[in-house]
């Protein structure tokens, strides 16, 4: 068993597929919610969220030892992470069938990526 | 790969099995170690202790069998020498070295080279990528020799080797035959990739070996999956196309089918073509690739190029549109088209999809010579011309360039027929 990061983009100024008027959010909401509950019920959900806009990101860096804040996202781009789910999956195929299912649910491309380590550092140290 | 020992008795040998058994050896420490990179690494070396062995001690009565026991004990080894191995050894489970001269349960499984061509030809790799694992992997080709059908440097090959095996690991492609839900659509990605080496070979004469790589990939799939019919139609459109190619191309140019002397077609592989294409009519389940080696089987059956049965190819093309609507398939049918109804309703059919393939040498080909046919020898020309800047290969070239030579020829001889020729 392994985690992917199954994630959405957002182009700036531009919302393909966003449902526009009241009812399209209703029918979003609803196939987005029914979604999490099939995660949650075969224990693929481990985790997930909807991110603000890029404009209020602040990146910060250190510079001996003084952090140094940059207003806007890191990626100098104009697509940037608008959301995403952290599920459990067996292999690829598993990821890619869920994947499938958020982009029909969501009407956005998914990235799906594997995670190298999930946890902390700590727990994937050698035993001392 | 060929091991660096031609000459002595042997090698030709070990050669001849590396051929044979790289792939099965591949595909069956893959699935016992379930890794790709230490697999092939293995199998490398029980190659090199091969050609060093067999010459003096003489060929093993199995050698493919013994390539495997030899790679596995070779992994093993390798693996116990890292802590991360131990590790790994116990959760696999392979437990001792065996001795290669005695008999060994990890014999070639034909199961194991399945699962891996799937795995190389997973659609969540890209297709470059596919290709270049399943000619390494499954066809037993040296990166360098990978690299020379790209047209890219063995260093470049190598990268993107290791790149696609590190998605495979880092993203856990499963290693498995895939089930019946997703079997076509994974089936097809397959069979793509074979279609797509072979077709490589086919346009490209300094590539040509590309062709024997990929018939040796689907005679081995038509082995591994008897019960699919696109398999073995695959296999028959591949031998039929493969049947035509000595009188394909005359000093380096390509010959139309029209020109084509037939007497030079090799007519073992048109029986044998022929065998698998009514094979599949009898099994009555048909699919793209039996379609067009049905449409083949019509092109090969016809003793000249008029004896050909227009209106069947016709008919199929039909059939092939109705499961395949691409805009390629349509210019076939509109070729065959023009050979039933004459060159306007041919030319109508190619202006229908001209701005779909605009930027496809034989579309503008194809215009050229309707356009030809039917006395429009500027159009005709200009279209040859725009061919011609659009088409990669030297045979595609050189056709398109006497084509060319030829118009230009008709153009200045009419010029002197409508003037009246100076005194």
């Amino acid at each position: 068993m392994g985690q992917y990061l199954l994630s959405t983009y957002r182009v700036e100024g531009d919302v393909p597929g966003a449902p526009g008027s009241p009812e399209e959010m209703q029918a979003f909401m609803g196939r987005v919610m029914a979604l999490e509950a099939e995660m949650d019920e075969s224990g693929t959900f481990a985790f997930g969220g909807a991110l603000h806009g890029s404009d209020a990101a602040t990146v910060v860096n250190s510079s001996d030892g003084n952090a140094v804040m940059t207003d806007g996202p890191f990626a100098e781009s104009k697509e940037h992470i608008a959301g995403f789910y952290i599920i459990n999956a067996d292999d690829l195929d598993a990821a890619l069938a869920w994947a499938g299912k958020v982009a029909e649910a969501t009407q956005h491309p998914i990235e799906v990526r594997p995670f190298r380590a999930t946890g902390r550092v700590a727990d994937h140290m050698p035993d001392a | 790969m060929t091991p660096a020992v031609a000459g002595q008795p042997g090698a030709s040998e070990v050669e001849r099995v590396f051929r044979d058994a790289y792939g099965q050896a591949v595909a069956t420490l893959a699935r016992v170690f379930g890794d790709i990179t230490l697999a092939e690494d293995a199998v490398s070396d029980a190659f090199l202790v091969a050609t060093d062995r067999w010459p003096n001690d003489g060929t093993p009565p199995n050698p493919a069998g013994w390539i495997v026991t030899t790679a596995r004990n070779r992994a093993i080894d390798s693996l116990r020498r890292s802590a991360r191995g131990r590790e790994l050894q116990q959760q696999i489970g392979v437990g001792e070295p065996t001795p290669a001269d005695k008999p060994t349960e990890d014999g070639p499984v034909t199961d194991d080279q399945l699962r891996l061509i799937f795995t190389c030809c997973h659609p969540a790799l890209r297709t470059e990528h596919q290709v270049a694992l399943t000619l390494r992997l499954l066809g037993g080709l040296s990166v360098d020799e990978v690299a020379r059908s790209f047209l890219v440097t063995e260093q470049t090959m190598a990268k993107r080797l290791v790149r696609a095996k590190y998605k495979i690991k880092a993203a856990n492609i499963p290693y498995r035959v895939p089930g019946d839900a997703e079997l076509p659509e994974r089936l097809r990605s397959v069979l793509s990739v074979v279609y797509l080496i072979f077709n490589t070979g086919l346009d490209d004469p300094e590539r040509a070996a590309l062709r024997g790589d990929a018939l040796r990939l689907a005679r081995s799939l038509a082995e591994l999956m008897p019960d699919e019919p696109e398999v073995a139609g695959l296999l028959g459109l591949m031998l039929l196309s493969e049947s035509r190619v000595p009188a394909r191309t005359v000093e380096g140019s390509l010959v139309l089918l029209r020109d084509q002397d037939r007497a030079k077609w090799d007519h073992t592989l048109i029986a044998e073509g022929h065998a698998i294409v009514r094979a599949c009519l009898r099994r009555n389940q048909p699919g793209p690739f039996q379609l067009q080696a049905a449409i083949q089987a019509v092109h090969c059956d016809a003793g000249t190029f008029e004896d050909t049965d227009w209106p069947q190819i016709v008919a199929l093309y039909d059939h092939l549109y109705r499961l395949m609507p691409t805009p390629v398939v349509a210019l076939n049918r509109a070729i065959a088209v023009g050979e039933v109804e004459g060159p306007q309703a041919a030319l109508e059919a190619l202006d229908a999809i001209a701005a779909d393939l605009d930027n496809y040498h034989l579309l503008h080909a194809a215009r050229g010579t309707t356009l030809r046919q039917l006395g429009q020898i500027a159009a005709a020309q200009a279209a040859y011309e725009r061919a011609t800047g659009l088409a990669t290969s030297a045979p595609d070239r050189r056709f398109l360039a006497e084509q060319i030579n030829e118009l230009t020829a008709i153009g200045a001889n009419r010029g002197q027929t409508t003037h009246p020729p100076r005194v």
